[in-house]
């Protein structure tokens, strides 16, 4: 649905987006993670065809940015970093016009849909200024879809958000998955990466990473198996180390932390070693790094080799 | 519908909220209508002007009287003094329209979710310019209407409101002030690129009345008098001034222009 190469986006002498190349499949939701100043909005705008590559080549639903600009327009929707509505007018009023601009038949029968899909309906006369930012996220949302489009770009969508409606976007986010939409989302919250999407991209102006929240993690970082015993004593240690399939062991508050290739082949093995040894396990289990960890990882030594450099 | 018109209609809904831009819309034709009005109320009895011939007015200015009387000459000479003001209609108005729509949707961040519709650049430019010239244009047409009756009614004779009506007025009125709306439109959109404050983009777009206030002076004075022929080069240097001043705001108007580098 998405495809780039080697896509490149200059200011002046600012590199914004360096050879970017990567693809996005259709009906999978996509995350493109970056500290500030990464590119990711540039990137958003690049795919969304409002402003144009230095070089390279990137298609959005078959078609070429730069030469069909007004076709991805009309196959891509976009809730912009921030929502962006008129105060002015009416939440109903707010949705026509972007309705009228993108060409919709039934105008009036898409506006209602999703203003009742959003929660908005009994509130559709009022005015946009008045409305809390939750709402005022939810009815940038229900404008970015009300032309039905393929391809979804969400930059920040829960940004500034409280909790509640934070959870309530996610939520929403993940309806428009089953629904079969490509989803395209910037966020600095890499939790809600980790729930929502099926892949995800770590960039830093260059595409540092780019794989599953799982993979990404067993790519980074060894898998880790923690065994919880009653009294964690050296002999275990000793013990646990002449199994060639163990990378390494350590004790931690009668915790032996334990990396491992392939625990669910080896943690049988260890389990009974232990218990032949003496050891009262209480409980066992995986050491989760969490995609924060990873992001950190990617982000923070791509930030080593720029002071280097 | 045309996509033009759909932003016309929206930026109406949207600028005529705000009670400043509606005091503008509304208040300058009504003062610049009422004015020459009242003063013609005031001299309208004949004992007032009797004794004025043309050759009391500046010699420029008596030329153009041919056969009217004192009094209808001076009366003339009134309503004449009104003309460039009313021409100040189709610069002000479109002035404070443009920049509190433009700059407004720069504040509130409005303009990428348009841009990232299938609206051309062009049309949205069209759109921002005939919202704010149209109205503008209107009322100016509007004003002269109720400026030509009320002088009909309120001048010593039909003599006066006939030269309302003759080639030069109707010039002025109809051709000059539509090209002085573009004008003024241009210049408000390629202010707003740079302001983020709409007061600050009305007031710097509003140097754009400069010159002609300048012209109002200079009749005032007695530089020089309105006539056809000024009319006439006024038009032929704003299609040149316009033609300038359209394609440099539609250059700063581009997509990338406006995501980028209007801060």
């Amino acid at each position: 649905m998405i495809q780039t190469e080697n896509l490149t986006k200059r200011f002046g002498d600012i590199l914004a987006v360096d050879r970017l190349t990567l693809s996005v499949e259709a009906g999978e939701v996509f995350g493109f993670l970056g500290p500030n100043g990464a590119g990711k909005t540039t990137t958003i705008r690049l795919l969304t065809a409002l402003i144009s590559p230095t070089s390279g080549h990137a298609t959005v639903a078959g078609c070429e940015v730069g030469l069909e600009d007004g076709k991805i327009r009309r196959q891509v929707g976009i809730l912009t970093e921030s929502p962006g509505l008129y105060d002015r007018l009416s939440a109903e009023r707010n949705l026509a016009f972007f309705a009228r601009l993108y060409e919709v038949e039934d105008v009036d029968g898409q506006v209602e849909r999703y203003l009742r899909m959003l929660g908005l309906w009994d509130r559709r006369h009022e005015e946009a200024g008045i409305f809390s930012r939750g709402m005022r996220q939810k009815l940038a949302i229900a404008r970015a879809l009300l032309h039905e489009p393929q391809v979804l770009f969400l930059d920040e969508p829960t940004s500034s958000l409280d909790p509640e409606a934070a959870r309530l976007v996610r939520e929403f986010i993940v309806g428009l998955k089953r629904e079969g939409r490509t989803i395209f989302i910037c966020t600095h919250n890499l939790d809600e990466a980790d729930r929502l999407c099926d892949r995800i991209a770590v960039v830093n102006t260059r595409l540092l990473a780019l794989d599953t929240p799982s993979a990404l993690r067993r790519q980074l970082y060894e898998r880790t198996v923690v065994f919880h015993l009653r009294e964690a004593e050296p002999r275990f240690i000793r013990r646990l180390q002449t199994l060639s399939f163990v990378r390494s062991v350590r004790e931690m508050d009668n915790k032996l932390v334990v990396a491992l290739d392939d625990p669910e082949k080896h943690n049988p093995v260890i389990i009974r070693s232990l218990v032949e040894a003496g050891a009262d396990i209480q409980f066992v289990g995986e050491l989760r790094r969490t995609l924060e960890d990873v992001y950190l990882r990617l982000v923070g030594s791509e930030d080593g080799k720029s002071n280097q450099r | 519908m045309n996509k033009t018109w759909i932003i016309v209609r929206k930026d109406w809904a949207e600028v005529f909220k705000n009670r400043f831009v509606l005091f503008t819309v509304a208040f300058l034709p009504l003062i610049l209508t009422a004015l020459p009005l009242i003063i013609l109320y005031a001299t309208r009895s004949t004992s007032d002007l009797e004794g004025f011939s043309s050759a009391d007015m500046p010699a420029g200015f008596a030329a153009l009287c041919n056969e009217m009387s004192g009094g209808e000459c001076v009366q003339y000479f009134i309503v004449s003094q009104f003309m460039l003001l009313f021409m100040l209609i189709p610069m002000a108005i479109p002035v404070t329209i443009a920049s509190y729509s433009i700059v407004g949707e720069k504040t509130t961040r409005t303009l990428e979710p348009v841009l990232a519709t299938p609206v051309t650049t062009f049309e949205l430019l069209a759109g921002k310019a005939l919202a704010a010239a149209i109205p503008a244009v209107v009322v100016t047409w509007l004003g002269f209407a109720v400026f030509a009756v009320g002088t009909r009614v309120l001048s010593l004779s039909p003599n006066v409101t006939a030269r309302l009506l003759d080639p030069l007025w109707l010039m002025a009125i109809f051709i000059v002030g539509p090209l002085l709306a573009v004008a003024a439109v241009s210049v408000t959109v390629m202010v707003s690129s740079r302001a983020n404050d709409p007061r600050v983009a009305e007031q710097l777009s509003m140097l754009v009345i400069m010159p002609l206030l300048a012209a109002f002076f200079g009749q005032i004075t007695g530089l020089f008098f309105i006539n056809q022929t000024l009319i006439l080069w006024m038009a032929v240097g704003l299609v040149v001034v316009d033609s300038g001043l359209l394609a440099l705001a539609t250059h700063i108007f581009q997509r990338e222009t406006i995501l980028t580098r209007w801060k």
